[in-house]
């Protein structure tokens, strides 16, 4: 089957952010980018499948600016056969996100579009299950195992009171969680591999797809920052300490 | 101007995230009621009309509604919308499977895990792991939102809203349940837990974070949590995770022993109200935001803090 892999460039999970003096956002100059954490881990999902012979090509996807190109150069080298850049200097809203998939899906006929349940920058959450609603297609997020049988997807989820699987029928989306695998480092021989696979260059306009913001930014503000409490000798002190503040 | 609220439970109780969600349903304003969308579940409908500040609960019944699946739970709710300006659910994993399905289907964007809502446009919400804080207007012409439990207290009981039943869709669905593995514990709900004992990597392993942990968890009647790198290294299932992609949590007490404090981490409990922090390492970032923190080997400190309680 063929599978989508959309991908984000998003500021580095070990960055510590910090808020724009005026409000307007956060200060993404000359700070580290890398591929969205769960997007590694769907690339990888879709890259193992392959080598089950359950997958034949993988397509990695990413919309946004020049640079992420290197995104999916990223995607590439861990695997998948080719790339779109769908390139836009505007920031794109999940929905917006799902319709430009949505026409995409269109366009190649996947069988299997494979997302990161959520993104570490915005943590909406929601870009999967929109274009599976979109799609009209059954989805399985926060997935901690994948199985293909008899054309089925088995698909383990991550849920509030312990994992539940499904399965689902016909064309599918699943959205990754942290412990679906753990993707690999590519080697050097296959980055060299990946800058010789073909990237298609597009625009949201290729797409028609409607992408108009539909939130607009009041502010983003510092969340109110913890003091750090007191470093306590021993158990007895800690337990006299919670004892006065009415903790146990 | 009226609210609907997707209900959270499993077909036997109401979940305190339905109330929680209820608040911010309130605060939105206008008529609120509540889906109940489940399998024999009267039960959870009667409790539902008994929240203070409920126009009516909406009970629909199906097969297909059990484990509140996505497809379903689409089918049903979206023609309903005809009749609200807004659906509210709680930022749990069944309100992040379903909300953005129904979003989508009336062309409107989320607004996810929200911690504060001013009027009918305006949502604040955290962005990066909980390090920034964004305000945004929304100009959709109807709000789909999910609520982040930690920021809202529980509405109250002392209503007495009607119950009507509804048609509801019964299916097939291209997505089955299959099988699930959940276990059942006595224990406080996480998301609900006025006390939390939650564990780390530092543990090193299953047989220690059962020795160690849950003696303290048990003399507290405590909920149990646990860092993602102590779920990923199998010394506690998933359901226990604390942090940015897993479960936030603010309760009275959170007990971290063993847990180095990543920002991902930080992000899920440092809302708590007083945190206290075990771990050897004295540099470790969770004493950062510890009230008490204390510097100590966790594997004798903890048996002796459970002893001296």
């Amino acid at each position: 089957m063929k599978v989508l892999v959309p991908v984000k460039r998003v500021i580095d999970y070990n960055v510590k952010v910090r808020v724009k003096s005026d409000q307007s956002g956060v200060d993404l100059a000359n700070v580290k980018m890398s591929m969205n954490p769960f997007d590694e881990i769907s690339i990888e999902e879709a890259v193992r499948m392959k080598e089950a012979g359950n997958a034949d090509e993988i397509i990695a996807v990413s919309i946004g600016p020049q640079q992420a190109q290197e995104t999916i150069r990223t995607a590439l080298a861990m695997g998948a056969d080719r790339g779109i850049l769908v390139k836009t200097d505007d920031a794109v809203e999940p929905l917006g996100v799902a319709k430009i998939l949505a026409k995409i899906v269109e366009e190649e006929a996947p069988e299997l579009v494979i997302l990161g349940k959520q993104a570490i920058d915005d943590d909406c959450n929601q870009t999967g299950q929109m274009l599976a609603a979109l799609l009209g297609w059954p989805q399985a997020t926060f997935a901690s195992e994948v199985k293909v049988s008899d054309g089925k997807l088995l698909v383990t989820r991550e849920v509030d009171g312990g994992l539940q699987t499904l399965a689902l029928d016909g064309p599918a989306i699943i959205t990754t969680d942290l412990r679906l695998n753990e993707p690999r480092y590519a080697s050097l021989p296959n980055i060299m591999k990946a800058k010789k696979k073909p990237i298609d260059m597009k625009t949201p306009e290729d797409y028609g797809a409607d992408i108009t913001p539909r939130l607009s930014v009041v502010k983003v503000s510092e969340p109110p920052v913890r003091e750090a409490g007191e470093k306590v000798e021993d158990v007895a002190t800690l337990v006299a300490k919670l004892k006065s503040a009415g903790a146990v | 101007m009226a609210v609907l609220v997707i209900a959270e439970h499993d077909n036997a109780a109401l979940s305190d995230a339905t109330a929680k969600t209820l608040t911010a349903a309130i605060a939105f304003g206008g008529d609120v009621d509540i889906l109940v969308a489940g399998e024999g579940a009267g039960e959870v409908a009667a409790q539902a009309a008994k929240l203070s500040g409920v126009r009516k609960v909406l009970h629909a019944e199906g097969a297909v509604y059990r484990k509140q699946l996505a497809e379903a739970m689409e089918a049903l709710i979206v023609p309903m919308m005809d009749q609200y300006d807004a659906l509210f659910a709680a930022a749990s994993t069944m309100g992040k499977n379903v909300a953005p399905r129904i979003a989508a289907r009336l062309d409107v964007m989320q607004l996810s895990d929200i911690i504060g809502l001013e009027g009918q446009e305006t949502f604040v919400r955290p962005i990066y792991a909980g390090n920034a804080i964004v305000t945004v207007t929304s100009s959709d012409a109807k709000k789909v939102v999910t609520v982040r439990g930690t920021a809202f207290e529980p509405a109250s009981d002392g209503g007495n809203a009607s119950v009507e039943v509804v048609a509801a869709p019964d299916g097939p669905f291209k997505a089955t349940f299959v099988s699930e593995d959940v276990v059942k514990s006595d224990r406080p709900e996480l998301t609900a837990a006025k006390t939390i004992v939650s564990g780390g990597r530092a543990l090193g392993s299953e047989e220690e974070f059962q020795r160690v942990v849950v003696p303290l968890a048990d003399k507290l009647g405590a909920a149990i949590g646990a860092s993602r790198a102590a779920v990923d290294a199998g010394y506690a299932p998933n359901d226990y995770q604390v942090g940015q992609t897993g479960k936030i949590v603010a309760p009275e007490l959170y007990i971290a022993i063993g847990i180095s404090g990543a920002i991902q981490h930080l992000a899920g409990m440092k809302d708590s109200k007083i945190i206290v922090a075990i771990n050897k390492d004295e540099e470790a970032p969770i004493f950062q935001v510890a009230d008490y923190g204390l510097v100590a080997d966790l594997f004798s400190a903890v048996p002796e803090l459970t002893e001296a309680l």
